[in-house]
């Protein structure tokens, strides 16, 4: 522990705070990604949609070995704080960054920055907002217009993303997600010092795919409802299930 | 005045080991009471500001860069010389004295050049030790290349960019000793002056480059390794900065001046372009193992040199030497350049160039293989003259690039003040007439790592430290000459630039005291010094204070000392009267254009001795003694 | 050719700068950077003019002393190239030229063009060394090194520490000068003993020195002169890592048992 604060006060322990934590979240949107997928699964036999079946899961898992809800709540915990570590540092390293060059050249030129490179801040700063926004809207059921039913997922969802409003937001924070992925997920390897010639096809090939594959896979379930594509949500859904996907 | 150089008795093998073991001593409980300042941070002021902190002197090492690590050690290319042997053919630390002393047409002293070989080896160690990436071969052993003037290969080579590497690695043992706090480093201080106390060196003057401020350093003793002066042509392969202000205030405070006129044009630099042109760009000599030198047969061939079939090409190196070929030493190789070049069959736009051409090697050896050797080197000139000499032949012309003559010194390195001692290009030592390409950076450092260190100690022991402040009255004048010097450069205000005025004295010398010389050439050239500095004392401009960056101030200084000097290199150009490596004097050659050596007369060492303003240089000979390689005719043609 | 020229002017560390506007004619295409730069001075200076301050000094390429940011980018518009080899034959006639100094909190300007880099020094200086004497070494061929790692090892040492790396970095950030100097000694035997220390003396000093968090943008591989492979950071990211995480602080104190 020591020795993971004396490294937390230098600038290279912070960033591979950032790429640690940024490697926890980014395990985070993958599952998340593949759990959403469920939506395109259907109904089980008892006519109860796969994904409502799933967040169920999500927290009975580990039972009864663990109380319900347990493994959840750690997952919960480990995110905030993985996500509470990654802003909080990211914004003492910009600091630093501004204080280390607070003049710009007259018409400063890119040699081969990406842009998603450049746009990590705009990106993350996009994304927290949403974060903020998306537990409101389907974690607390604060946000929409549409009776919000906690446990009913695919109505939820259904209900929600007929809204063109909502699908427009959801599918722009999917593409700041796309782009701060493109460059983050090579980048944290690059900090953790695992990069190296020979493994750099492979670690930038997984942030590219990483990126187009989790744009789509998140993108899709908005515009496929929107676009009137999923069936609606069988009546008499379920009761005992009580919280939304987080 | 004292020109006892001081060899120890003794076969020459056993000098250097007989005197190590008889000289004095300083205790490690004494050394850190004395002070030394190392003017100069390449590779020997470097190394020998590293070595000698590393013992316990207490050192302020300065430099007018801003970083020790710019020094031009740094843009040496080829490689450094050792007689390891490794390939085993033939190598000794006793064949490389005798390439060494017979490259240099037999004026170096003997002893000095069997050290030199003898502290080579130790140089690679060093190196190694400190994390000089030498190119190795396949099996891991260091790899060597070959290099003019000699039939065996020695030379060790990082790259493109040996003099780099090895100056890294002094630099990170300076950095060492800074970091230890044995080492004050002051960077952007240029030395002005030097100060004797009661005929004891005991300091300099510097002026900080960016607040202008002129303060004094005091010591038991001053090293300089300040290098050399070849930007008294203006256009050199030198860096910019390069000057010989710090040698030539040492002279004007006593040290005498030895064989100033001793300078190497380099055969391969790449040919001037116009009058913008600020310094020339050198071509390692490595890329003489693989091009071949040729001119076309016929003057006015208009053809693209590609098209130019091998029967109209004439190979002019290897017909005239055919034993050494495009190895021949530099000052011969520079010799033939100018020859073809003045006989109406120079290449290029100015018609003072020949070719080096790559297509044999490439054709022989296959692209790749080239490439391996010389990819940088080919990049480089591509940059400059946006031709690719991997399909068309290089063109090249020597310029001046490393000076053999510098300040006098003894066995020990002293000079003729007691207590300065002069290391690397800075002194006259070990070249002779003419240096052997890689010999400079094994003599930098050989003077760096081994040389001084111990040498010093002989001087040190017998002079007790005693603390003379820098506020002492002694420093004071001379600060106070120093500060009237720049006012006068200041009060000037005329309206010629410091770079027109040097490229007007620049271009006499290379004309008159350059790759050839004769009697008329060096009357001449001593008839307009002094009235190129009687322009420069009436039209110079320097904008500007002295109380800040000023290079325009900078510049002048160093230019009003060339002048000077370069009246002394003329006379001391035209008072010999012989041709002897890179000394060509028209009047003495043999029948086929050889330098031709005046043994009996100037087998010796000239050494000038300041005598004041109004009086002229006063002359003292130290003659050389030729016992481990008996005197013979320079010969690279069989 | 004729340039128009807008250099950055500041009198010294502590006065604030501003642009000033040449118009340069007469440039040649076999002038270099500097010499252009070098004729415009002559001009000033025969005009009573203080010239425009820059450094420069083996004008090979090689000292790393010459700098300037031109038309936005450290070293100019062409790649792996210093300055002083840039040559004027890629600009074109009328083009506007800028021309900034380094530009980062860690070099503060000293007048016009020049900057003070004495920051790398320091980073040098807080480990860059194999500790020795010059005293008898072992012979160097009793550790064989295996040419690719001597030659990787090159790679890195070939870093003339310029600074363009800390110009171009928008964050400035000067890890790719600190890294190559590095990994030149980690990579290399005779930089094992003191590797992990070296690096983490070598990371903290560019830390106090103010340079900024590196974000992998990789403008500073971009950008630099000898094109020295943002790999080296990553290697001593690991370095640092293990030196700071892993690697034994304690190797002799006495242990209990329990």
């Amino acid at each position: 522990m020591q020795r993971l604060t004396a490294l937390y006060q230098t600038t290279l322990g912070k960033k591979a705070v950032v790429a640690v934590t940024g490697l926890i979240l980014y395990g985070f949107v993958v599952g998340h990604m593949l759990g959403n997928l469920k939506v395109f699964t259907g109904n089980d036999a008892a006519g109860e949609p796969h994904i409502d079946i799933y967040a169920h899961f999500l927290r009975t898992m580990g039972e009864p070995m663990v109380p319900y809800s347990f493994l959840l709540w750690v997952a919960r915990i480990i995110l905030i704080a993985a996500l509470v570590l990654h802003v909080y540092t990211v914004v003492l390293l910009s600091r630093r960054n501004h204080a280390a060059r607070h003049e710009n050249y007259a018409d400063p030129r890119y040699s081969q920055a990406s842009a998603p490179a450049r746009w990590m801040m705009v990106s993350g700063v996009l994304l927290l907002a949403f974060i903020v926004f998306h537990l409101l809207q389907f974690t607390f059921g604060k946000i929409g217009g549409a009776p919000f039913v906690e446990g009913a997922v695919y109505a939820n969802l259904y209900h929600a993303f007929h809204q063109w409003f909502f699908v427009g937001l959801y599918v722009i924070a999917m593409a700041a997600l796309a782009l701060h992925v493109n460059h983050g997920v090579w980048s944290l390897f690059q900090t953790l010092g695992l990069d190296n010639p020979d493994r750099n096809r492979i670690f930038r090939l997984l942030a590219t795919l990483s990126s187009v594959g989790l744009f789509v896979g998140f993108a899709s379930v908005p515009l496929l409802f929107f676009l009137g594509l999923m069936p609606s949500p069988p009546t008499g859904e379920a009761v005992h299930l009580t919280e939304g996907v987080m | 005045m004292d020109f006892n150089a001081k060899i120890p008795d003794g076969p020459i093998e056993d000098k250097w080991t007989g005197h190590l073991e008889s000289i004095r001593l300083v205790g490690p409980r004494n050394r850190p009471k004395y002070k030394i300042i190392v003017v100069g941070s390449g590779l020997s002021g470097g190394a020998t500001a590293a070595s000698l902190a590393a013992m316990g002197y207490k050192v302020n090492c300065f430099c007018f860069q801003d970083s020790p690590r710019r020094a031009h050690s740094i843009a040496a290319q080829g490689g450094i010389n050792a007689a390891k042997n490794y390939r085993n053919d033939g190598d000794s630390v006793f064949r490389l004295f005798m390439d060494t002393q017979k490259g240099g047409d037999y004026r170096a002293r003997e002893a000095n050049v069997y050290r030199l070989a003898q502290c080579s080896t130790g140089i690679i160690d060093q190196a190694v030790a400190q994390g000089v990436p030498f190119a190795r071969e396949y099996g891991g052993m260091l790899a060597n290349r070959s290099f003019g003037g000699v039939l065996v290969q020695r030379t060790f080579y990082c790259r493109g960019e040996t003099g780099q590497q090895l100056l890294l690695g002094a630099n990170s043992s300076l950095a060492e000793q800074i970091r230890n706090g044995g080492v004050k480093m002051h960077t952007r201080s240029e030395m002005m002056d030097l100060v004797v106390v009661d005929g004891r060196t005991r300091g300099i003057v510097y002026r900080d480059l960016v607040t202008g401020e002129v303060r004094s350093e005091s010591a038991d003793a001053v090293v300089l390794a300040t290098g050399g002066y070849c930007n008294v042509y203006f256009l050199s392969t030198n860096a910019k900065g390069c000057n010989v202000t710090a040698i030539w205030r040492a002279y004007k405070r006593g040290a005498a001046m030895a064989n100033p006129n001793f300078v190497q044009i380099h055969p391969t630099c790449i040919p001037a372009s116009g009058d913008h042109q600020a310094k020339l760009t050198l071509m390692s000599e490595s890329l003489r193992n693989d091009g071949r030198i040729w001119v076309p047969k016929n003057q006015d061939d208009q053809r693209k040199p590609s098209d130019i079939p091998e029967e109209d090409r004439y190979y002019y190196l290897e017909e005239r030497y055919p034993r050494f070929g495009n190895l021949v030493p530099r000052d011969v190789a520079a010799r033939n350049a100018k020859d073809v070049c003045d006989s109406g069959m120079g290449v290029g736009s100015t018609g003072y160039g020949v070719y080096l051409d790559f297509c044999d090697a490439i054709h022989e050896q296959g692209e790749k293989a080239v490439n391996a050797k010389y990819a940088n080197l080919f990049e480089m000139y591509e940059r400059i003259t946006s031709d690719d000499p991997r399909h068309t032949p290089m063109r090249i012309y020597p310029a001046p690039h490393y000076t053999m003559g510098g300040l006098w010194v003894d066995y020990n390195l002293m000079t003729t003040i007691p207590g300065l001692f002069a290391v690397g290009e800075a002194n006259f030592s070990d070249h002779g007439a003419n240096r052997l390409g890689a010999s400079s950076l094994m003599q930098c450092l050989a003077d760096g790592y081994f040389v001084l260190p111990a040498t010093i100690g002989d001087y040190l022991s017998r002079h007790p430290s005693a603390e003379i402040s820098a506020d002492d009255q002694h420093f004071k004048a001379v600060e106070h000459e120093v500060r009237d010097r720049l006012l006068k450069l200041m009060s000037i205000k005329g309206n010629r630039s410091a770079s027109s005025l040097h490229r007007q004295l620049g271009k006499l010398m290379i004309d008159h005291c350059g790759i050839s010389r004769n009697q008329q050439g060096l009357e001449e050239a001593l008839r307009k010094i002094p009235q190129m500095k009687e322009e420069f004392g009436s039209q110079l401009s320097v904008p500007g204070s002295d109380d800040q960056v000023n290079q325009a101030l900078e510049h002048a200084g160093r230019l009003s000392d060339f002048y000077d000097f370069a009246e002394l290199m003329c006379r001391d150009a035209l008072h010999r009267d012989e041709s002897c490596g890179c000394h060509f004097r028209e009047e003495h050659q043999t029948a086929e254009g050889e330098a031709l050596r005046n043994d009996e007369k100037f087998a010796n060492v000239s050494a000038w001795q300041y005598r004041g303003e109004d009086n002229e240089a006063e002359l003292y000979q130290e003659s050389l003694e030729f016992e481990a390689a008996p005197l013979a005719q320079r010969n690279y043609k069989t | 050719m004729k340039l128009h020229l807008r250099i950055w002017r500041q009198k010294d560390g502590s006065s604030p700068g501003q642009f000033g506007e040449y118009d340069l004619d007469g440039v040649r295409d076999e002038m270099s950077f500097l010499e252009m730069l070098d004729v415009l001075n002559e001009q000033l200076i025969d005009g009573g003019e203080e010239p425009v301050a820059f450094d420069s000094d083996c004008r090979e390429g090689v000292c790393g002393m010459c700098s300037l940011v031109i038309n936005g980018k450290a070293h100019g518009p062409l790649a792996g190239t210093t300055t002083c080899q840039l040559y004027m034959r890629h600009f074109n006639e009328g083009d506007v030229v800028t021309i900034e100094p380094w530009r980062s909190s860690a070099f503060p300007v000293l007048r016009d063009l020049i900057v003070d880099r004495s920051a790398f020094d320091r980073i040098m200086q807080a480990g860059g060394y194999v500790t020795l004497h010059s005293g008898p070494k072992p012979e160097p061929n009793s550790i064989p090194i295996e040419p690719e790692v001597a030659e990787q090892a090159l790679d890195a040492a070939t870093c003339i520490g310029c600074g363009a790396c800390v110009a171009a970095c928008p964050n400035g950030s000067a890890m790719l000068y600190t890294a190559a100097k590095v990994s030149h000694l980690g990579l290399l035997p005779q930089g094992q003993p003191e590797r992990y220390g070296r690096v983490k003396k070598m990371v903290d000093q560019m830390d106090q020195e103010g340079f900024g968090a590196c974000r992998n943008y990789a403008e500073c591989e971009a950008q630099c002169p000898k094109e020295i492979s943002i790999n080296f950071i990553s290697q001593m990211n690991r370095d640092y890592l293990k030196a700071t995480l892993s690697e034994p602080v304690d190797r002799r104190s006495k242990m209990s048992s329990q």
